[in-house]
């Protein structure tokens, strides 16, 4: 059974929908990421899963059972779950008090909120500040004491919404391990927003691509990266290389796309005469100073036009006809001796080219 | 102007003298004002954050109306609780007329516009984040309230200080339900009022600077905690 269930959910703000017809199912213990520009449906979608706000349409089960508008299962329901917001919040009180908020309503004793409280400041790093007023807090550790606030009473299911958005890398990187431990040490189901695609990459078992309120797709970060449904999703993931062309044959599901004059080969089911984007992901693109007799069924001379490095990564641009943009080791380039002017052949497997209609779905 | 200047000394002297009839009727001034102010307070702040909670219809005219009443005249407020606890009023077979409980009434009566008003606009001043945080973490509509209204301490402390500050200094509402009885509801502003017409200045004067000292003190400790804690 599914920890949390959503069919065709909706909200529309005056007239303006702000989410339209999302269906998601999360199990227990799964991290899922939403990810989408400002303005997407994120915060929408996480305030309705939390009870906040009303849906306009839609239904959203919990456990089973259907919570949408139950107003007896309302408050029962929203104690086995807790909501982070984007922005810090803490209440005008000491770190101790903000921690112990959600036992506090709950009619726990003063021993067992005491003991609680102690052992979670330990886990946040905290433990000094217990005293302290929760306002002069930085960014930081204020939502270091939310996500304590939150996770006090062990919900079941844990809502983020961008936990770490304007903080420092630190702290960014302080809450992403609290996130991860909690998943790991009390199973907690937890739905994250976040703008950043490489922190849905690190945290999220799977990722769902939230655009205008519609949920364009949702998979494992892998495939939705490699494999994205649409262009608007190619392009909001950052995929690099976006080539445009047309089907020229089909041949059992190896199609051949003609990139003006140039040949790709790919898997898909369009057929020809169809207008495509060929997707390829730049570090499945392989640099040689000769052509080589691969397995790799594209293979273009190209012109190295740009050389950027990246940490322990080479950023290479060429041009073969059309722009190529390939990642390779910085090793790899040392040994090829690799810079601006040079040409060289670029390969890829017609499996690395992932192929999309212009209709977009 | 000598008279006045006798009549300042000597109320000094009543006052450090500690005079039983000034000191008599002071503390009665403070006993009831802030019985008033206590229970007023009891009733506005729970009832102003539910106002302030709650979305409804009509909730933006209704707290218009709640500020209109403000400034609402003190004899006004008199002749209407005064119409009510008379003996042909509904509540007259309380038989509370010209009795300190009369007073009180009608001081609850009096600043229960301000204590709404000041609580809702000091509710208002609260992120509303402090809401959807609380109700997220499982707090009752009550206990979320609460919440808001811990945030807001200051401000609301604040509100019910300048009710306070209405109900020891007004004096027509006092006077009408309290009848002025000497040693029974007489209270600073009545006896000011009374001393004055009878020119017994001294006692007057007396009661005039222990009333405006207190004003003074409430509003310097008022300021002193908003200033260390807001």
């Amino acid at each position: 059974m599914f920890l949390l269930e959503v069919a065709n959910l909706s909200r529309k703000y005056g007239k303006k929908e702000v989410l339209k017809g999302i269906d998601l199912r999360v199990e227990r213990g799964e991290v899922v990421a939403l990810i989408g520009p400002t303005g997407a449906g994120k915060t929408t979608i996480l305030r309705l899963l939390d009870l906040l706000d009303p849906p306009t349409a839609g239904k959203i089960y919990f456990a089973g059972e259907d919570v949408t508008h139950s107003p007896r299962l309302k408050l029962e329901t929203r104690r086995r779950m807790a909501l982070v917001f984007q922005k810090p919040v803490v209440f005008k009180a000491s770190v101790h008090d903000n921690i112990a908020y959600a036992l506090k309503v709950r009619g726990h004793n003063r021993r067992d909120i005491s003991a609680k409280v102690s052992s979670m400041l330990n886990t946040v790093d905290l433990a000094d500040y217990r005293n302290r007023n929760a306002q002069t807090l930085s960014g930081g550790e204020a939502q270091r004491v939310a996500l304590a606030r939150a996770m006090i009473t062990q919900p079941e299911m844990l809502l983020l919404d961008e936990p770490t958005a304007n903080l420092d890398p630190l702290s960014t990187s302080m809450i992403e391990n609290l996130i991860q431990r909690f998943n790991r040490e009390y199973a907690t189901t937890i739905i994250m927003a976040t703008h950043d695609m490489a922190q849905g990459q690190r945290l999220a078992h799977r990722i769902a691509v939230l655009m205008n309120g519609e949920l364009m797709q949702i998979g494992k970060p892998g495939e939705i990266f490699s494999r994205p449904r649409n262009m608007k999703v190619a392009e909001f993931v950052g995929v690099e290389n976006i080539i445009k062309g047309t089907i020229s044959s089909n041949d059992g599901g190896v199609v051949t796309v003609d990139v003006d004059g140039n040949t790709i080969e790919g898997i898909s089911d369009y057929r020809a005469g169809e207008e495509v984007s060929v997707c390829v992901r730049p570090e499945d693109i392989t640099l040689a100073l000769s052509r080589t007799s691969s397995s790799a069924r594209n293979s273009f001379p190209a012109r190295i036009k740009l050389i950027a490095s990246s940490g322990p990564l080479v950023r290479v641009e060429l041009g073969c006809g059309f722009p190529l943009v390939v990642l390779l080791t910085r090793r790899s380039a040392e040994e090829m001796g690799l810079q601006i002017g040079k040409d060289v052949y670029a390969s890829f497997k017609a499996t690395a080219a992932h192929i999309i209609g212009e209709a977009g779905v | 102007m000598t008279e006045i200047w006798q009549g300042f000394v000597k109320a000094i002297e009543l006052i450090v003298s500690l005079d039983p009839e000034v000191m008599d009727v002071a503390w009665r001034s403070l006993r009831i004002s802030a019985a008033s102010t206590i229970l007023a307070s009891l009733i506005c702040i729970p009832i102003g954050g539910l106002i302030h909670f709650r979305s409804f219809r009509g909730k933006r005219i209704l707290i218009n109306i709640i500020q209109t009443f403000y400034s609402f005249p003190t004899v006004a407020i008199g002749l209407l609780v005064f119409l009510m606890i008379s003996r042909a009023g509904p509540l007259g077979f309380l038989g509370i007329l010209f009795t300190p409980t009369a007073m009180i009434l009608g001081q609850m009566v009096l600043i229960t516009p301000i204590l709404l008003g000041l609580t809702i606009s000091a509710l208002s001043g609260v992120d509303k984040a402090i809401r959807d945080t609380s109700i997220s973490l499982g707090a009752t509509e009550f206990q979320a309230i609460w919440a808001i209204i811990k945030e807001a301490r200051y401000a609301v402390m604040a509100a019910v200080t300048m009710g306070f500050g209405r109900a020891i200094s007004e004096v027509g509402c006092a006077l009408m339900v309290g009848g002025n009885i000497r040693g029974f509801t007489r209270i600073m502003t009545t006896a000011i009022a009374l001393e004055t017409t009878r020119g017994e200045l001294e006692l007057a004067i007396a009661l005039g600077i222990i009333l405006i000292s207190l004003a003074l003190i409430i509003n310097v400790a008022l300021n002193i905690i908003q200033q260390r804690y807001t």
